[in-house]
């Protein structure tokens, strides 16, 4: 990928000029290299299907939550948000609807994120409509707030371990780099505050200027919330250090009791010091919560006026397509809708996380305590022939090759702790659950009934 | 605000580069403060500095009709949902894709053929113009871009990206059109302040020219690129505008015939939203010979995907052959006819336009009516024109065109009606102007008479200004008859 292309020659040309591509096409920073792709691969070249391939790779690296499609389709039917569109009356609004390609967005799908994510917060924070700055995505989101955020070569601490995308989408066309902030199972993976100044100083250490700290609440891959005091601190610190925080609460609405999640908003809501506020962002998604990947909703909503501005017109590459914006603006508005969608979602969810949790507990697993998100972050230390990073790696394999199922190693999410990996639930059926549970049932059998025959 | 907080944003975010600091926002504050509307407002400010299309939006509203099934929402389409809701990856629908391709070869009159594996998704044309610049170049290296151009270049090939334009200048005395003497010098020249020329980015057809290249001239252009082995970005949007000859030729079609040329250097950007009017769907296309560049930009779709509801819309529609090719026709048509309606009415007021044949817009000549060949005086006309006149349009210099006294008027972005509204105006100026030149006393009586009944007349109508912020669901509708008098008042 890093060789620059030898190109034929035109009979006229006296010049040696080899025509490269940029510098940000041929590095890897995009991280299609990682191990965390390649298990993708796998699955890909041999999908598990319940009836036609049940003995394929069943695919447990996917954090896509598809435990609600039937809420949505339901609503969609009855109320028809693209009737207006597609209707007989002669498709009125459409002509307009096409032709809207305004960066602030439609108001009336602002005003119904603000309440949407309201709502996910039990009205515990209030969003103002028009902070709200619409992105195709997250992944977009979280790259234009460090386009905003941070010069190229500065950096931004991220607790350990983090979403393998931040890799590419934090760095690769910025130039911003990631500093990581290491946590480990000693006290559940939370932030200590000597973690936090021990990443800054190695970023002074190593002469990078510090703009930010970015943390994803609910955490992926941890799937647990960030406690209050721990968000207490990290205002904080941010504060005494003149930088940026930056709350990705892309599983916000995947929390399973509401009452266990606190948002940066809520802190923010009871603080007046603006100098303070206006160093917070959050960005949000769709793509989590409601299970719509493909729709391309995301959103940055920011407490610093020069941020929304400016977010605001480098959207200009990013719009949310207006006519998804007009299908889910009335399906978001209606708040009746989303109440049912919120709860019966965190309880489906909850009940997918114990299912699994407990599965792996009889087959002698632990896991994280977790209280969020679409997957478990389990414990394989013990399972290591070498305590190391290639020893996991070479764990991974087996489950891969030998268990059928891909699921994410730590390191590939920059874990400093070796052995922990993190596995999906909610993109597959129950029964299809079920199958992958049995066969990690069956692997911890053989492996203890190997054992003893060596023992 | 916090100083501090605000000190803390990257060079960026603190730069201008984002363009909007320009004097030309001026004109479009202008109109958002006092937009026009035939019934509510028929003194307000008539928008023609907006290259929308919006011509053809009845065949999409009949092919809607009749096709249920493209909605993920419909009763016949519900069945699709979550499949296209969970659908992230980055190739994009296959059939997305395939009706792409297909789409964009019948509006080239099946002249060249697209591969579907090339289409790269981007969020509108703005975003596959950025992302080229990615792959391409480097911060601090330079593309050539022929002026006048986009305005909107500035911020989409350079704010992010770090890389430089370089204009090169064209002239009226060939229709602007840029000569391989032009792109030489100036390339020879940025070479010799130790500039790096990564490529060429044209617009074929130009905006804000409104010309296609035929086919001497992409053919030289190609050469030229193919010469100093540096790429060729070929922002073809307006493809399916253009209305008389030359018919428009694609690069696609010229590599076809040259085929000594480096493939490798040659990339197309594309989107629906001219030529067919959905600005809003944020449909934009990277097509790349090159096979790295169409990975790597392919990777990069990830920061602006086309939502895959849009994605799914946009196969089920191109891909009825029916649909597209009458649709392919009657855009032409359409564009055409506003063109004539346009230059003609110009023409009969002593206005000429650069000679065109395509684009949603005319690049108008008012070069006489500059106090003086510069470009202060093109500025002082255009303010003229947007507070007194009471027109939004583009003057030359927000496209970096070389010579003053030029201005770009959209016509496809308003019915008839206020198109011909438009015109009156323009011709009640422009002779007014004659007339003061003239030193006509009567002339300007009598325009101070108009001044008057319009004055009196405005008392008299009982009309609700408080809705003049732009009504979303009522652009210009036919709801008076062409002859009504209020509108001739």
């Amino acid at each position: 990928m890093g060789l620059p292309l030898m190109m034929e020659r035109s009979s006229n040309n006296n010049n040696n000029n080899v025509v490269e591509l940029s510098r940000v096409a041929v590095s890897d920073t995009h991280g299609e290299d990682s191990p965390y792709f390649a298990g993708w691969k796998a699955y890909d070249e041999n999908p598990y299907d319940e009836s036609h391939n049940p003995s394929g790779v069943i695919q447990m690296g996917l954090a896509e939550n598809q435990v609600s499609f039937d809420l949505l389709e339901t609503y969609l039917e009855k109320k028809n948000p693209e009737g207006s569109m597609w209707g007989t009356k002669g498709a009125p609004g459409f002509r307009e609807n096409a032709l809207f390609q305004d960066y602030h967005g439609l108001k009336t799908f602002r005003q119904a994120m603000a309440s949407f994510m309201e709502q996910i917060r039990g009205g515990k924070a209030r969003f103002d409509p028009d902070r709200i700055v619409l992105t195709a995505g997250a992944t977009a989101a979280n790259e234009l707030l460090t386009f905003i955020l941070a010069d190229p070569n500065d950096a931004l601490l991220v607790p350990t371990p983090y979403y393998p995308g931040f890799d590419r989408d934090l760095r690769w066309r910025t130039g911003v780099k990631i500093v990581p902030i290491h946590c480990d199972s000693s006290n559940h993976f939370q932030i200590t505050p000597e973690a936090l100044e021990s990443a800054y100083q190695t970023a002074r250490d190593a002469n990078i200027r510090v703009r930010g700290v970015l943390i994803t609440n609910p955490s992926n891959p941890l799937g647990a919330t960030v406690q209050k005091k721990v968000l207490e601190d990290l205002l904080d610190f941010c504060v005494r250090k003149n930088i940026h925080l930056v709350s990705d609460e892309i599983y916000s609405g995947s929390v399973f009791h509401a009452s266990e999640f606190t948002s940066v908003a809520e802190i923010v809501e009871n603080i007046d010091d603006v100098s303070v506020k206006e160093r917070v962002h959050i960005v949000y998604s769709l793509s989590k919560d409601l299970g719509l990947p493909g729709f391309r909703v995301g959103t940055i909503y920011s407490y610093n006026d020069n941020v929304v501005r400016t977010a605001r017109r480098m959207s200009s590459f990013t719009l949310v397509s207006s006519q998804t914006q007009h299908m889910l603006a009335s399906m978001l508005s209606d708040e009746e809708f989303t109440e049912k969608y919120i709860r019966i979602n965190r309880e489906r969810l909850r009940r997918r996380y114990e299912t699994i949790v407990e599965g792996l507990k009889k087959a002698g697993i632990e896991c994280l305590k977790g209280n969020a998100g679409l997957f478990c972050w389990m414990n394989l230390g013990f399972l290591l022939e070498k305590k190391t990073k290639d020893g996991e790696l070479q764990l991974w394999d087996v489950i891969l090759k030998e268990l059928k199922l891909n699921i994410s190693p730590g390191s590939s999410c920059h874990c400093s702790e070796v052995g922990w990996f993190r596995v999906c639930f909610a993109n597959m059926s129950e029964n299809t659950l079920e199958i992958a549970l049995k066969r990690i049932h069956e692997f911890m059998d053989r492996r203890r009934r190997k054992e003893k025959m060596i023992n | 605000m916090s100083q501090s907080a605000n000190q803390l944003l990257s060079k960026l975010a603190s730069s201008d580069k984002h363009g909007e600091a320009s004097p030309y926002f001026d004109g479009w504050k202008a109109y958002d403060n006092n937009p026009y509307h035939p019934i509510h407002n028929p003194h307000g400010v008539i928008q023609m500095g907006l290259a929308e299309n919006q011509l053809c939006s009845d065949l999409i509203k009949e092919w809607i009709r009749k096709n249920p099934q493209a909605s993920i929402c419909t009763a016949e389409g519900i069945d699709s949902f979550s499949d296209i809701a969970v659908f992230q990856d980055y190739h994009g629908l296959k059939q997305f894709r395939q009706a792409i391709a297909a789409f964009m070869e019948r509006a080239r009159g099946g002249r060249v053929s697209f591969e579907a594996e090339r289409v790269v998704m981007s969020g509108g044309a703005t975003g596959a113009n950025e992302t080229l610049m990615f792959c391409l170049a480097d911060p601090g290296d330079a593309f050539l871009v022929p002026t006048p151009y986009y305005a909107a270049f500035d911020r989409d090939l350079r704010w992010r990206t770090g890389i430089r334009i370089i204009p090169v200048a064209c002239n009226s005395s060939n229709n602007f059109q840029v000569t391989k003497q032009a792109l030489e010098s100036t390339y020879l020249k940025a070479q010799e302040t130790g500039i790096k020329i990564k490529g060429l980015i044209i617009a074929n057809p130009s905006n804000p020219l409104g010309t296609s290249l035929d086919r001497e001239n992409l053919e030289s252009l190609v050469s030229f690129i193919n010469d100093k082995q540096i790429h060729l970005v070929c922002d073809e949007i307006y493809a399916a505008t253009v209305f008389a000859e030359p018919k428009f030729i694609s690069v696609a079609e010229i590599i076809q015939e040259m085929v000594h040329v480096n493939r490798d250097l040659i990339h197309i950007v594309y989107s629906l939203s001219k030529d067919m009017g959905l600005p809003g769907f944020r449909v934009g296309v990277v097509y790349s010979y090159n096979d790295a560049v169409v990975s790597c930009a392919r990777k990069m779709s990830s920061f602006g995907l086309v939502s895959s509801q849009t994605q799914s819309f946009v196969a089920a529609m191109l891909s009825d052959q029916r649909f597209v090719d009458n649709f392919l026709v009657e855009v032409s048509k359409r564009v055409a006819k506003r063109h004539h309606m346009f230059t003609e009415g110009l023409e009969e007021m002593g206005i000429s336009c650069l000679r065109s044949n395509a684009g949603l817009y005319v690049l108008m000549d008012l070069r006489q009516m500059l106090k003086a060949q510069t470009f202060e005086s093109e500025i002082a006309l255009w303010r003229v024109i947007i507070n007194k006149v009471k027109i939004n349009i583009s003057p030359g210099s927000s496209f970096h065109c070389s010579e003053p006294g030029w201005f770009r008027v959209c016509f496809a972005n308003m019915d008839e009606d206020t198109l011909q509204v438009g015109l009156e105006r323009i011709k009640d100026f422009v002779l007014g102007d004659k007339a003061s030149k003239n030193e006509n006393y009567n002339c300007i009586c009598n325009n101070k008479r108009e001044n008057k009944k319009r004055k009196s007349f405005q008392k008299n109508l009982k009309l609700s200004f408080s809705s003049m912020m732009y009504d979303e669901h009522v652009r210009s509708p036919k709801l008076m008859s062409p002859h009504s008098p209020l509108l001739r008042a």
